[in-house]
């Protein structure tokens, strides 16, 4: 299996890139922390790999991925909790891939679904409708319907954002249990100390990558550095960039 | 009592019709009602309401009050007003309430224009307000069907709307059929709108969508729950509707959506789930 690879992307919105000329690869089952500063990219980078955003330039290949072999957690969940669905159903939504529109979910399907539930310590929340959930808890049940997914590809955006240290030491060991079973997990996180105690891998991203490779070697105080300095704000007169792969040989 | 309640049903014909006419438009049109307010669209229901009209002129207009070519126009006009502001909204990203809200006050400006141009009032008043008892054989007929076709479509994109009102950014991940299932949906929407107009005109046929629907979200925090209480409630208020008009000399449509109201007004009262009442007499908070 071939790894995710970055072929010069550049992502963005409204033509102003917000990840400018990535080129690289992420090897099958790496654990990736992707870290920055506020604005770096780093969510829209993930939404890229997700299939959502478009690259402006470039192209990001899935390695022989399938869109629908990757589970993604948004940062922020567009998820309309008044919604009269309960625990159980919402987690049972990551099963869409293996049962679609119109399979049953069976007695296999419930232990999966009643297993996930336990694995993120939910038991007993089966029955309790999503918006009498706290904000921890809803991110366990958002972890339970990513484990539920099965994905080659894991993508978590922030998914440690306001949850206290008990719950996040629970989902961490969840990540660490699917970099364990070959699955590639790319996180965006802030933490620098879960970073280094936790992720092998990191590239620090700044608009453009920073430093990529063992986190170790990218967390010095001379990269850190030099990702605060990104310059974070659109300039509405930029000129378009002249630095594709033809033309900048010209140039 | 046997006299008020039944005897109306045994004895006239087209009572019998009208009761049939709004037990299918309770099954279609209220589940439906569910999802639109749940998905924070009830005006949107209204909105589209006003948009067949023009439709339904244009229908009028080339063949007379012929239901057949109203039903037709009205339902052309509603698919296009629906379907280019779905398209317009998710390609464009504005927001779907203003640009249905585009569409439509441009469709009822035409209608508007359309019956000027041949306006004849009375004709108009049926049009706008309907006409339960005057319900024939086939008119029945057709109001069965679009019920029918309304529940088999909506067996069929259940989970992908359930899953897009949750938690739209999911179902794009997983599954590309967040789009057609809500073009599908909006198409059910003006389908259940137009079966509506013949019975209760343009302008009410969204309050047996929608008043179940408020009524429901009531009485049951689950899903399948709300939707069956939906269905009951549009039902009920059909029956006593037509009992009341029928005993009274109020018109069937306003009856049903008066007695519709009634019983929303219980709902918002004494409703089981954040009914007034239960909130202000709450009981002693639990231990846990």
């Amino acid at each position: 299996m071939v790894g995710l690879g970055f072929h010069n992307v550049t992502l963005g919105y409204d033509r102003h890139p917000a990840v400018h000329h990535l080129k690289g690869e992420i090897a099958p089952g790496a654990l990736v922390a992707v870290i920055g500063p506020n604005g770096a990219g780093k969510s829209t980078l993930l939404r890229g790999i997700v299939g959502i955003l478009k690259p402006l330039a470039g192209a990001i290949h899935l390695g022989g991925l399938d869109p629908r072999d990757i589970a993604y957690l948004p940062q922020t969940a567009d998820i309309d909790r008044s919604f009269p669905i309960s625990v159980f159903d919402f987690v049972g939504t990551g099963l869409w891939r293996g049962i679609g529109l119109f399979g049953g979910i069976g007695k296999a399907a419930r232990t999966k679904i009643l297993g996930a539930i336990a694995a993120v310590g939910l038991n007993g929340f089966e029955n309790r409708p999503i918006g009498t959930l706290s904000g921890g808890q809803m991110q366990r049940v958002l972890f339970a319907r990513v484990l539920l997914q099965d994905a080659a590809l894991i993508v978590l955006d922030e998914p440690f954002n306001a949850i206290d240290g008990k719950t996040t030491a629970d989902l961490l060991a969840l990540v660490t249990r699917w970099h364990g079973e070959g699955r590639t997990v790319l996180a965006a996180l802030h933490d620098m100390e879960m970073v280094r105690a936790h992720f092998p891998q990191t590239l620090l991203l700044a608009r453009g990558p920073v430093a990529w490779g063992a986190t170790a070697e990218v967390l010095t105080a001379e990269n850190l550095m030099v990702a605060m300095r990104m310059c974070e704000a659109f300039d509405d007169t930029a000129a378009a960039c002249a630095d594709d792969d033809g033309r900048s040989q010209a140039a | 009592m046997y006299d008020a309640l039944i005897g109306p049903f045994t004895e006239f014909e087209f009572m019998r019709r009208a009761l049939a006419a709004v037990i299918a438009l309770s099954l279609a049109g209220a589940p439906i009602g569910v999802f639109l307010m749940l998905r924070r669209m009830s005006l949107v229901g209204d909105a589209m309401a006003h948009a067949i009209l023009p439709g339904a002129a244009i229908g009028f207009l080339l063949s007379g009050l012929n239901l057949f070519a109203m039903t037709a126009g009205g339902l052309i006009a509603g698919f296009a007003v629906a379907i280019l502001a779905g398209v317009v909204a998710r390609s464009t990203g504005l927001k779907e309430d203003a640009s249905l809200a585009t569409f439509y006050l441009a469709s009822l400006a035409l209608g508007v224009t359309i019956v000027s141009i041949k306006g004849t009032n009375i004709d108009l008043l049926h049009v706008l307000f309907g006409n339960i008892l005057a319900m024939d054989d086939q008119t029945l007929l057709v109001v069965a069907f679009n019920a029918t076709i309304t529940l088999l479509v909506l067996v069929v994109i259940y989970r992908p709307l359930v899953i897009e009102s949750v938690d739209p950014l999911f179902l794009r991940t997983v599954s590309r059929a967040g789009g057609p299932a809500h073009l599908a949906f909006l198409a059910l929407v003006v389908i259940n709108l137009v079966n509506g107009f013949q019975a209760l005109g343009t302008l009410l046929a969204v309050g047996l969508m929608i008043m179940p629907a408020g009524i429901a979200r009531f009485w049951s925090r689950d899903l399948t729950a709300m939707i069956c209480i939906a269905v009951i409630a549009a039902a009920v208020s059909g029956y006593v509707g037509l009992v009341l008009s029928f005993q009274t000399r109020i018109p069937s449509g306003p009856a049903i959506i008066l007695v519709a109201t009634a019983f929303y007004v219980v709902s918002v009262l004494f409703g089981s789930v954040g009914g007034l009442v239960r909130q202000m007499f709450p009981g002693r908070h639990l231990e846990a």
